[in-house]
């Protein structure tokens, strides 16, 4: 594939425009201003514009920057498969399943660690679903568990072995100085400790998750905003028919 | 602006909200958590941790046998406190060192206990009565900026950042200030100890940090000529002590609801119950507002569809709260703008429910949460949502107004983000301050039916919970669509029946203070 090098688009083809706002711990002055362009000059921008620049508090001042990039990217190189490829709807899934899996699926879902917002798996597990999309407990050929919020990674991988669960679903939504990675990686390494990873679609899933970063945590695959529940049943089923196969 | 509402379906719902705390309460009354008792050991002065960072009032409860903690920690306490003639703090130390235990001064008579409680209590009662007029003469000499009430959320983690924070959003025009615990506290069964700066989503509520962010506040309240308020959380199942000491330092709200922990954090209903009656007593002794969590509601569950099920949480919040001996203008009852909005005419809606739960509850220092569910990483549209949020909580007066964040969906807020929070709400309820004075809603129109239509349904709902009874009724899903057991959740193995000869000291205290007004 040939390259295609793209630069941020203001009102020209590849004036690399950007816009950023920030703020810095210092008093506002006309030296503050300035300031702030040197140091976005700094991070390599030219044309650099301050075109807001105020105090928002005693020693601290805010600033709204205009400025170019002098890079490009090349977007035919750019790798980040998506999780989200496998359209199905709901009843389309069920029949894949009675076909292919020959028995109903169990999937576990929760919020993990001390993470407290169920926002996500709700989203996916609830009946209701999300965007008019039915959640994963309406299925008829899946055996749904929401285990909730704050669930401990050790009582899930317990809850896995126990309930022989086929598919696991962990949400973090809380993301402060990098619980969520923390979390994700004590689950696949608890999993892993325990021989069950291999015997799981292994799924992740919050508003900062994506498919590479699941990947790079060593999941089958990563949801992030605006993920539809059909989306994560499509991959759930088509991952497990392909292990039912081999 | 008003609109046309059936009073006597509010008088309804309010006879049947007296149907359904009714019975709860009565339970109640024949109940204790370990909770309670650790509340009542923290006012008579029981404070700091033993070995492994326990706190002393936990070990000294856990430390009870089963039939002593039926007659409430007080009177073990007291009978120590008899013989020994220490104050409480050191009595508290030394059972905690293992110089003594309480079961050794079982044989003291009762009337000794009593006895050598009752400077405790009356020292307690009297500084939290400090607190209370401090507070009113520090807002009589430093008045804040009219309602609705901005009030933003530190969360960093380290007190000592969200003091910073905390100091930048007064200056630019907060009035109130929460510090958001970190997310794993509300299932801690016992209070930390000391200065902490290390959380998650959130800092640690301690007695130390409420001590530090109070003196914070009142040095950039002095300075900027307006008391800046201060507020945490009185839920999970620590309810009671977090009660007990924020009445002791001084803060302004708390965050209380009698139903929240139950269905969202799957705390055991009947400790939860019990937890919220007593630590509502306190508050309302304190002065301190409540603020209740009914915006969770509609986070977890279709707004528009939740509507009904908001306002028959209202009604039963105020129920409790005034069962507990809290004025209105102490019950900050909560609603959230978190209808979808894709939805046509869902600024209507939001109208609505807002102008309704105004009339309502006229006293009432009415809470407004900012969307969060549908903002996304769009930070420029969620700041538009958060402006037609603003101007929803002016025109309705509301009273206490969460300031929405830009970044919600992305961050805790950024210092800068609060900057320009504030910027909207003050600019939004400054260009709109009389707008709701100033006009009139169409009788029978879109806003007036939407509200009439949620009044209905409400009390149709409040009908089917009157049935069947509250714990019922939750076990049933009857709220947010959760159903909980009334002996399941976090916390049951902490509920306990009283003895005939039960005694909490503070109980009488503050039902006595009611007769009087401060």
């Amino acid at each position: 594939m040939s390259a295609q090098m793209v630069k941020p688009y203001g009102d020209t083809m590849n004036d690399g425009k950007v816009q950023l706002s920030f703020t810095l711990p210092v008093e506002w002055s006309e030296a503050a201003d300035e300031a702030a362009r040197q140091l976005v000059a700094r991070m390599g921008f030219s044309d650099v514009s301050v075109v807001e620049g105020r105090a928002i508090a005693t020693g601290f001042s805010f600033f709204v920057v205009y400025a170019s990039t002098p890079h490009a990217i090349d977007v035919s190189a750019i790798k980040a498969p998506s999780a989200r490829t496998h359209a199905m709807s709901m009843e389309e899934i069920d029949a894949f399943v009675a076909e292919r899996i020959g028995r109903k699926v169990r999937i576990a879902g929760a919020c993990i660690g001390t993470d407290a917002h169920t926002v996500g798996i709700d989203a996916i597990l609830n009946m209701k679903g999300y965007k008019g999309d039915y959640g994963l407990e309406r299925y008829h050929m899946f055996e749904t568990y929401n285990l909730g919020s704050q669930v401990a990674t050790e009582d899930l991988v317990r809850f896995t072995k126990e309930r022989q669960i086929d598919a696991l679903l962990a949400s973090q939504v809380v993301t402060q100085k990098g619980s969520d990675v923390r979390n994700f990686t004590e689950l696949a390494e608890l999993l892993e400790a325990e021989g069950l990873r291999d015997r799981v679609v292994l799924i992740c899933g919050g508003p900062r998750v994506t498919n590479l970063m699941a990947s790079e945590l060593g999941y089958d695959a990563g949801f992030g905003r605006g993920t539809l529940p059909s989306e994560v049943a499509a991959f759930v089923v088509t991952a497990l028919a392909e292990r039912v196969r081999q | 602006m008003e609109i046309q509402i059936d009073r006597a379906r509010v008088e309804r719902a309010r006879e049947l909200a007296a149907r359904i705390a009714a019975p709860v309460e009565a339970f109640i009354a024949a109940h204790s958590t370990v909770s309670v008792e650790r509340a009542v050991l923290r006012l008579l002065g029981v404070d700091g941790v033993g070995a492994d960072e326990v706190p002393v009032p936990n070990l000294l409860v856990d430390a009870l046998d089963p039939e002593c903690r039926t007659r409430g920690a007080a009177l073990a306490f007291g009978r120590a406190l008899a013989e020994t003639g220490l104050d409480p703090a050191a009595l508290g130390a030394a059972i905690a060192d293992g110089a003594h235990r309480l079961a050794d001064f079982a044989d003291v008579p009762e009337a000794a206990a009593r006895g050598a409680l009752r400077p405790h209590v009356d020292a307690a009662m009297a500084r939290i009565g400090e607190r209370r007029a401090q507070r009113r003469s520090l807002l009589e000499r430093l008045p804040q900026l009219p309602p609705p009430l901005l009030y933003v959320i530190v969360a960093s983690g380290n007190i000592y950042e969200d003091r910073t924070a905390a100091i930048a959003a007064a200056e630019a025009g907060a009035q109130i200030i929460a510090v958001i615990r970190s997310t794993g506290q509300s299932l801690l069964d016992f209070v930390p100890y000391g200065p902490t700066t290390e959380g998650f989503g959130g800092t640690y509520a301690t007695q130390a940090n409420f001590r530090i962010m109070r003196a914070a506040l009142d040095e950039v309240g002095e300075r900027l000529g307006r008391y800046v308020m201060l507020t945490n959380y009185a839920s999970g199942l620590c309810m009671p002590e977090i009660a007990a000491m924020a009445a002791l330092e001084r803060l302004d709200m708390l965050l209380n609801d009698s139903m929240y922990g139950i269905l969202f954090r799957d705390i055991n209903m009947k400790r939860t119950f019990i937890d919220q009656h007593f630590s509502r007593m306190l508050n309302g002794y304190s002065g301190i507002i409540i603020n209740t969590g009914e915006d969770n509601y509609l986070t977890t569950a279709d707004a528009v569809e939740q509507a009904p099920a908001v306002l028959a949480s209202q009604f039963i919040n105020e129920e409790f709260a005034e069962r507990a001996g809290m004025p209105a203008t102490q019950i900050g009852l909560g609603d959230a703008y978190e209808i979808n909005p894709d939805l046509e005419d869902g600024f209507l809606f939001q109208v609505a429910q807002a102008q309704l739960t105004r009339q309502i509850f006229p006293n009432a220092p009415l809470k407004y949460m900012p969307p969060t569910k549908h903002m996304t990483g769009d930070i420029f549209k969620g700041h538009l949502i958060d402006a037609l949020f603003n101007l929803t909580s002016v025109m309705t007066k509301q009273h206490i107004h969460l300031c929405g964040m830009l970044t919600e969906a992305i961050h805790t807020p950024f210092l800068g983000d609060r900057a320009l929070a504030i910027e909207n709400a003050r600019y939004i309820m400054g260009t709109a301050r009389h707008f709701g004075d100033e006009i009139a809603i169409k009788p029978g129109g879109i806003i007036e039916r939407r509200a009439q239509h949620v009044l209905a349904e409400c009390v149709a709902l409040l009908e089917r919970v009157a049935d069947i009874g509250l714990m019922q009724a939750i076990e049933r899903k009857t709220f947010a669509d959760v159903s909980r057991p009334p002996d399941g959740g976090r916390g049951f193995d902490g509920v306990f029946a009283r003895h005939p000869e039960y005694y909490n000291p503070f109980e009488a205290a503050l039902r006595g203070a009611r007769e009087v007004p401060a």
